[in-house]
């Protein structure tokens, strides 16, 4: 599903790599950690995989498409394969549930008769069925990050990647989002999870992958956060 | 829904900006007006030319029944003698290129095209017209020459520089085409950075909507339109305004006041306006949309 063949990016200006050499290998439907401390390449990695930038030498392939190659007039379509969640949510304070949720699919020219019979099952997959009409404010955090989750799954992408989705959430209200993060993987989607919440990580038993200063230093199956080398 | 949503950005950004967007409207309105005032000049300059005005450069008039007695050489109407021998004399004389006989017939017709429409037009009739020659030089300067030679011949009743007589006139309304061309040029650079300005700020304030919508997937013209048909929006309006401003010059100020009082000058019908208005509002739209696309490319990634 998504494969980095020796993958380096430097940012223009810059000596040290974000990331260096990197190869590794995410089959369909597989749930992935990734961790590591701030500067590590982390927001590097998927934002070379929602290709907000290229890489400087290697391969990025997600859905057997060469994103280096990849015309920019195609890119939405790429970008329509990948739902993104990210710590503060992004939602549009102006617009109630229903309306963030069916944004996102109006913005690619679904028509109305789509909206008004996906956005209400999505909602109630998210757990928020009832609250269709409210506005972001009157949410609490974690039913403004279920929002969100709703908003990248409506479109039924294949790849979830999700930029630490519990980062402003208390314990609790992260287990949440983790079993919903959970039942949208076992629909078949790839879920691609940045955090630092060792909890979380320990207790859900997935394959983590540990960057350090913009190497791949771990890549465990059924991994824990703070596994000693 | 998408006409619906793009119709509710587009009422929602030039709400946002209003100030902006008049500041906007009005500049472009006082450079397009310019440009069209510029361009009725040159109607203007083109109507008040008359037939004759650039193929010729003199006119030997010879006598009709009014000259009689009035001018000093006309002791009866031209005879075709008379005329013969003036013929045979520009003809000889140095830097005439060609002569164009015109008889009063003919005079009367181009007359009309010239001043039909003016109260000297309506009184004039063929037998006011004067049977001559239009001379060709072949150094525009040498009219001297010409007046030396025929100018006291029998049967010729004037001999005129047609360029010396409207020289001074059209002088006068190319300096007020140059300045108008001049005011258009720099109001259209500052409409351009008021656009530019207008737009930068429109897509700051929606780039948390651009943002979703370029993560999700949004085409890249789906997420500039609104932008776009906001700046078209604007300019059609100052392209309206600039229309409707020179509409109601001609119409009050030409017509009403001017023009009675200067009999003699053929002024410009509504005709230029069929172009010249479409004109506007096209050029309107083009440059609000070229400025807008400048912009976007620059502040709103994609």
């Amino acid at each position: 599903m998504i494969s980095f063949e020796n993958v380096s990016k430097t940012y223009p200006g810059q000596e040290r790599p974000a990331l260096r050499n990197m190869s590794l290998e995410i089959e369909r439907g597989e749930f992935v950690f990734v961790i590591g401390s701030s500067g590590s390449g982390k927001s590097t990695f998927m934002r070379l995989i929602l290709r907000e930038e290229r890489p400087t030498t290697g391969r990025v392939i997600v859905a057997g498409k060469d994103l280096s190659r990849l015309s920019n007039w195609k890119l939405p379509q790429h970008r329509r394969l990948i739902g993104t969640v990210f710590q503060d949510f992004r939602l549009l304070p102006n617009k109630t549930v229903f309306q963030n949720v069916a944004f996102a699919l109006e913005v690619i020219g679904k028509p109305k008769s789509h909206l008004v019979k996906v956005v209400p099952e999505v909602i109630d997959l998210v757990g928020l069925g009832g609250k269709e009409d409210r506005l972001p404010n009157e949410l609490s955090g974690g039913e403004q990050q279920r929002v969100a989750v709703a908003r990248a799954f409506v479109n039924r992408p294949m790849v979830l990647i999700a930029d630490e989705p519990t980062g402003n959430l208390d314990p609790e209200t992260s287990v949440g989002i983790m079993k919903l993060l959970d039942r949208i993987n076992r629909t078949g989607t790839t879920v691609v999870m940045v955090t630092h919440d060792q909890a979380i990580v320990n207790q859900m038993r997935k394959r983590v992958l540990e960057l350090d200063q913009g190497a791949l230093v771990r890549d465990q199956a059924r991994g824990v956060y703070g596994y000693v080398r | 829904m998408r006409i619906q949503y793009v119709l509710q950005e587009i009422g929602h950004g030039l709400r946002r900006n209003l100030t902006m967007v008049i500041a906007v409207i009005v500049s472009t309105a006082v450079a397009l007006t310019m440009l069209g005032a510029g361009l009725l000049m040159l109607e203007q300059t083109k109507a008040m030319q008359g037939y004759w005005y650039g193929k010729v450069e003199v006119a030997v008039y010879m006598c009709n029944t009014n000259d009689v007695g009035h001018a000093t050489n006309c002791t009866s109407v031209i005879t075709a003698a008379e005329s013969a021998a003036i013929y045979t004399k520009l003809h000889g004389t140095p830097y005439v290129e060609n002569i164009i006989p015109e008889s009063q017939a003919q005079a009367y017709q181009h007359y009309e095209q010239a001043y039909g429409s003016t109260a000297l037009g309506q009184t004039a009739t063929e037998q006011d017209m004067e049977q001559n020659f239009r001379v060709k030089l072949s150094d525009p300067s040498k009219f001297q020459v010409v007046q030396d030679s025929v100018g006291n011949m029998v049967g010729v009743a004037s001999v005129v520089d047609e360029q010396q007589l409207l020289q001074p006139l059209f002088t006068f309304i190319h300096i007020a085409e140059y300045s108008a061309a001049g005011v258009a040029a720099v109001m259209l650079v500052l409409a351009f950075l008021l656009i530019f300005n207008t737009v930068r700020l429109s897509a700051f304030s929606r780039r948390r909507e651009t943002g979703i919508m370029r993560l999700v997937g949004a085409s890249n013209f789906y997420i500039q339109m609104p932008f776009l048909l906001e700046g078209a929006v604007a300019g059609l309006l100052g392209g309206a305004l600039a229309s409707g401003v020179l509409i109601a010059i001609k119409a009050f100020f030409i017509d009403g006041i001017v023009a009675p009082h200067l009999s003699s000058i053929q002024f410009i019908g509504w005709r230029p306006f069929v172009f010249i208005v479409p004109l506007l509002l096209v050029v309107g739209i083009m440059m609000s949309v070229a400025a807008s696309v400048f912009t976007l490319r620059k502040y709103l990634r994609v």
